[in-house]
C-alpha cells in the first residue's frame, strides 16, 4: 500500500535568493496540497480562496508535525522533505537519535524526472472525476453551479517533481549534494560551555552542531565572499523521544519540563537569521503533559498533526472507507502580516491512492452541509 | 423576556438590577442590533473607536487571546503609540524585528527611523538569547536581558533593568510619556522563569513605569479556558486582576468564518479604581484585512449587510 504512492507537483527553488523574507521552499505532499489551490484538492465548496497561503515551508520557519501512533506517515513526510532538497540542490543537515543519517538519506523515494507520470496522473484524476462529480448533488445543491477545482495536470505550471516510494534514490543524487549528519551517539561529549545552558545535553549538542555548520557554510550570510547563496534544509527525527535523552514522553511531570521548548527557542533564532528551514517530528502522542505540547505549538510556526487509522475503530468506520488518516491543522505561520488565520477548514484527510498522495476537505463539507445557510454566513 | 418573567422583574425591581449586575453590563450599552449606532470602526489613527480607551496615563493595558492570535493588537499599540510620539520600550521576544518592521510600514509607521531616532527601543529575543548562548564572554558591565536562560536563578531582574534604563528619560530628547510593550509574557515561561518571577517583574515594571514615570504598559498573553498550562493560567488569572483594560480577542465559538476572524472583549475594569463601580464591558467582532482592523458590532458584518 505504502509502496505505490506518490507525492504531487511541487514547484523547485529558483537559485537566486533576495532576502530572507522572499524565499519559499515549496515542500510537497501534504503542505503543497494544503496551501496551493492548484493541487490536488478536491471539495465540493470552492476552496480557491481557502488557500491563500501560496505554498511550502518559508525559509527561517519551522514546520513541527505530530507524529501519528506508528510513525509511518510522518516518516514519509520527512522523508519527502529531503528528498525535495537534494533534487533542488540545497544543502542537507539530518538529525536523529534513532536511526542513522546515512541510513535515512540511503531510503529515500526516487524521483521521477520523465514524463510518463504526466500521462498516468491524467487517467487518474479523469476516473476520480468522473465517479464523483457526475451525480447532481441533492442536499448540497447550492454548491452546484460553483467553479470545481480541477485535478487535471494541464492547469499547473511546471514544477517540482514526483517521486515514486517503491524505489529508491539513487546515490549518484544523493551525493551531488552537500550534506551534515548528527548522530546523538556518536557525537563527543558536550563542551563545559554547555552546563551554563540549563538544557538537557542531546539538545545542546546538537544547537552548537547546527550553530556551527550555519556559520561555517555561511548560510547566516555572515560570508560575503560567497555569492551563491543556497538554502539549508534541516530535519530532526522524533525530537523529545526518550533517545534524546529528555524524559518528557515518559513521565508525568517530566524532570527537566523546560528543555523542549528552551531548544525549539534557540532553533528558532538560528532559523530566523539564516537561509534555513526546518521540519521536526515529535512524538507527541506520548507526551503526557498537555502544557508542554501548549508551549510547544506556540514556539513552532505551522504544527500539522497526523492521525492514521491504523488499529483504530476508524478503519472501519464506512465515513473514512476511503481514508488512511487525518491531517489537523494546529497552527499556521503569521509571516510579516497582520493577517492571521486565513484557512477555510482545518478539517482534512489524506490517503495513499495507487498513484496519488491527496489531502480533502470532504469531512469537513459533510458538516458544514449540517448548518444551515444563516448560520454559515454570520459565522455564529 | 416575556410573559410571567416579565411581570415577575415589574413586581421586583430590585431582582432586575440585581440581574444587570451580575452579569456586569451597565444597562446603556447596547447589545448589538442597532445599526445606526454601529458604524464600523477602524484601527488606524487615533480614532480608533474600540481601542481609543488607553489613552489615560499610568495604565496597565492586558491583551489577552484565546484560540486565535492576538499580535494584530500589538502592531496596533506600536504603530499607536509610535505615532503619538511616546518613548517606546519594546519587549519582542517571538518575532523578528523584520517581522514588526514590515507590519509597521503597513500601519504607517516607519521603526528603523524611531529605533534610530531613540523614540524606539527594541529588544529582540531571539537575538538576545543567541548573542548569550553563542556569543563571547559578555563584559561585566552589560549583564544580557535574558540572563535567566544560563544561570540557575530563574529571576528577571536582569530584564527589568533593561527596561528601567531604556525608558529613563535622558535630557536631550523630550518625548511622551513612556510605554512597556511586552510579546508575549507566555513566552518567558517556556524559558524556565518561575510564575513568581514572572509577576515580579511585571509588578516591578508597573511600580517603575506607571507610578514613578507615569507611563502606559501593554502586555500580551496566550490563554484558553481547558488549557493544561497551570502556570500560564496562573499568570494571566493574576494579570487580570491588576489590569486598568483588558482587550481580549477569542475566535469564534462556531469554529472559522471568512468575514469575521474573532470576537474581542473589551472590558474597562472601573472597579479597579473606585469600590463602588462596576466593571464595563463592550463586545465587537473584528474582521482583520492587510493594513487595518474592521470591528462592528456582533452579527452585523459586511457579509450579512
Amino acid at each position: 500500500m505504502l509502496n505505490q504512492g506518490r507525492c504531487t507537483y511541487v514547484p523547485a527553488l529558483p537559485r537566486r535568493s533576495s532576502t530572507i523574507d522572499d524565499l519559499k521552499i515549496q515542500l510537497e505532499t501534504i503542505l503543497a496540497a494544503l496551501f496551493d489551490k492548484q493541487i490536488h484538492c478536491k471539495s465540493r465548496r470552492d476552496t480557491a480562496s481557502v488557500m491563500a497561503a501560496g505554498g511550502g515551508v518559508a525559509v527561517g520557519t519551522l514546520l513541527l508535525i505530530e507524529e501519528d501512533k506508528y510513525g509511518l506517515y510522518s516518516n514519509l513526510l520527512f522523508k519527502y522533505f529531503l528528498a525535495e532538497g537534494i533534487v533542488c540542490g540545497h544543502d542537507l543537515f539530518v538529525a536523529s537519535a534513532k536511526e542513522h543519517p546515512d541510513n535515512i538519506l540511503k531510503e529515500l523515494p526516487a524521483p521521477l524526472l520523465d514524463d510518463t507520470y504526466r500521462k498516468e496522473l491524467g487517467d487518474e484524476a479523469e476516473v476520480v472525476n468522473s465517479e464523483d462529480f457526475q451525480d447532481s448533488m441533492k442536499i448540497a445543491w447550492r454548491y452546484q453551479n460553483l467553479p470545481k477545482i480541477e485535478a487535471s495536470p494541464t492547469t499547473y505550471t511546471k514544477f517540482g517533481h514526483y517521486y515514486d516510494l517503491s524505489k529508491k534514490m539513487p546515490p549518484e543524487l544523493c551525493q551531488s549534494v552537500k550534506w551534515h549528519s548528527f548522530y546523538l551517539h556518536e557525537e563527543s561529549s558536550f563542551e563545559p560551555k554547555m552546563k551554563a545552558w540549563n538544557m538537557n545535553s542531546g539538545y545542546a549538542r546538537l544547537l552548537q552542531s547546527l550553530q556551527r555548520i550555519i556559520s561555517q557554510e555561511g548560510f547566516d550570510g555572515s560570508d560575503p565572499q560567497k555569492k551563491q547563496r543556497n538554502v539549508l534544509r534541516i530535519g530532526i527525527q522524533s525530537l523529545g523521544s526518550v533517545l534524546w535523552g529528555d524524559d518528557v514522553c515518559c513521565s508525568d511531570p517530566p524532570e527537566d519540563p523546560h528543555s523542549l521548548t528552551k531548544f525549539l527557542y534557540v532553533l528558532r533564532g538560528l532559523l530566523r537569521k539564516s537561509l534555513s528551514a526546518c521540519i521536526i517530528t515529535v512524538p507527541s502522542h506520548l507526551i503526557q503533559n498537555k502544557a508542554i505540547m501548549e508551549r510547544v505549538t506556540n514556539l513552532s510556526d505551522m504544527v500539522v498533526g497526523l492521525e492514521s487509522f491504523i488499529g483504530s475503530e476508524r478503519e472501519t468506520n464506512p465515513l473514512y472507507k476511503d481514508y488512511h488518516g487525518l491531517v489537523h491543522v494546529h497552527q499556521i505561520p503569521r509571516l510579516n502580516s497582520l493577517i492571521c488565520d486565513v484557512s477555510d477548514t482545518k478539517d482534512l484527510a489524506f490517503r495513499l491512492k495507487r498513484k496519488l498522495f491527496t489531502i480533502e476537505t470532504s469531512l469537513f463539507a459533510d458538516a458544514w452541509l449540517l448548518l444551515s445557510p444563516n448560520q454559515r454566513i454570520l459565522g455564529l | 423576556m416575556g410573559g410571567k418573567g416579565h411581570q415577575f422583574y415589574q413586581q421586583n425591581p430590585r431582582c432586575l438590577r440585581a440581574a444587570f449586575r451580575a452579569l456586569r453590563l451597565p444597562r446603556a450599552v447596547p447589545r448589538g442590533g442597532n445599526a445606526t449606532a454601529t458604524a464600523p470602526a477602524q484601527t488606524k489613527g487615533a480614532e480608533a473607536a474600540p481601542l481609543a480607551g488607553g489613552c489615560g496615563q499610568g495604565k496597565f493595558t492586558l491583551l489577552r487571546d484565546t484560540r486565535t492570535d492576538g499580535s494584530f493588537l500589538v502592531h496596533h499599540f506600536l504603530s499607536f503609540y509610535l505615532r503619538a510620539g511616546c518613548k517606546v520600550c519594546f519587549v519582542a521576544l517571538l518575532q523578528s524585528f523584520s517581522h514588526y518592521s514590515i507590519v509597521a510600514q503597513k500601519l504607517g509607521v516607519n521603526l528603523a527611523a524611531a529605533k534610530e531616532q531613540g523614540q524606539l527601543v527594541f529588544l529582540e529575543g531571539l537575538k538576545s538569547c543567541l548573542d548569550l548562548l553563542f556569543g563571547e564572554e559578555e563584559q561585566p558591565g552589560q549583564p544580557s536581558p535574558l540572563q535567566f536562560l544560563s544561570g540557575s536563578s530563574g529571576e528577571l531582574r536582569a530584564l527589568f533593568d533593561f527596561v528601567r534604563v531604556s525608558l529613563t528619560p535622558c535630557a536631550q530628547a523630550s518625548w511622551k510619556g513612556p510605554v512597556l510593550l511586552v510579546d508575549d509574557l507566555s513566552v518567558l515561561l517556556s524559558l524556565g522563569a518561575a510564575p513568581v518571577a514572572v509577576l515580579d517583574f511585571i509588578h516591578y515594571c508597573r511600580v517603575s513605569v506607571c507610578c514613578q514615570l507615569q507611563g502606559n504598559i501593554v502586555v500580551l498573553v496566550h490563554s484558553s479556558e481547558d488549557s493544561e498550562d497551570e502556570e500560564n493560567e496562573l499568570v494571566v488569572n493574576s494579570l487580570c486582576h491588576h489590569s486598568d483594560l483588558i482587550l481580549w480577542a477569542e475566535g469564534l465559538a462556531t469554529g472559522f468564518c471568512k468575514d469575521v476572524h474573532g470576537q474581542i472583549k473589551i472590558i474597562k475594569r472601573l472597579s479597579l479604581r473606585q469600590a463602588a463601580e462596576q466593571d464595563q464591558v463592550q463586545i465587537y467582532q473584528y474582521k482583520i484585512q492587510d493594513r487595518n482592523v474592521t470591528f462592528f458590532a456582533r452579527g452585523l458584518s459586511a457579509a450579512v449587510l
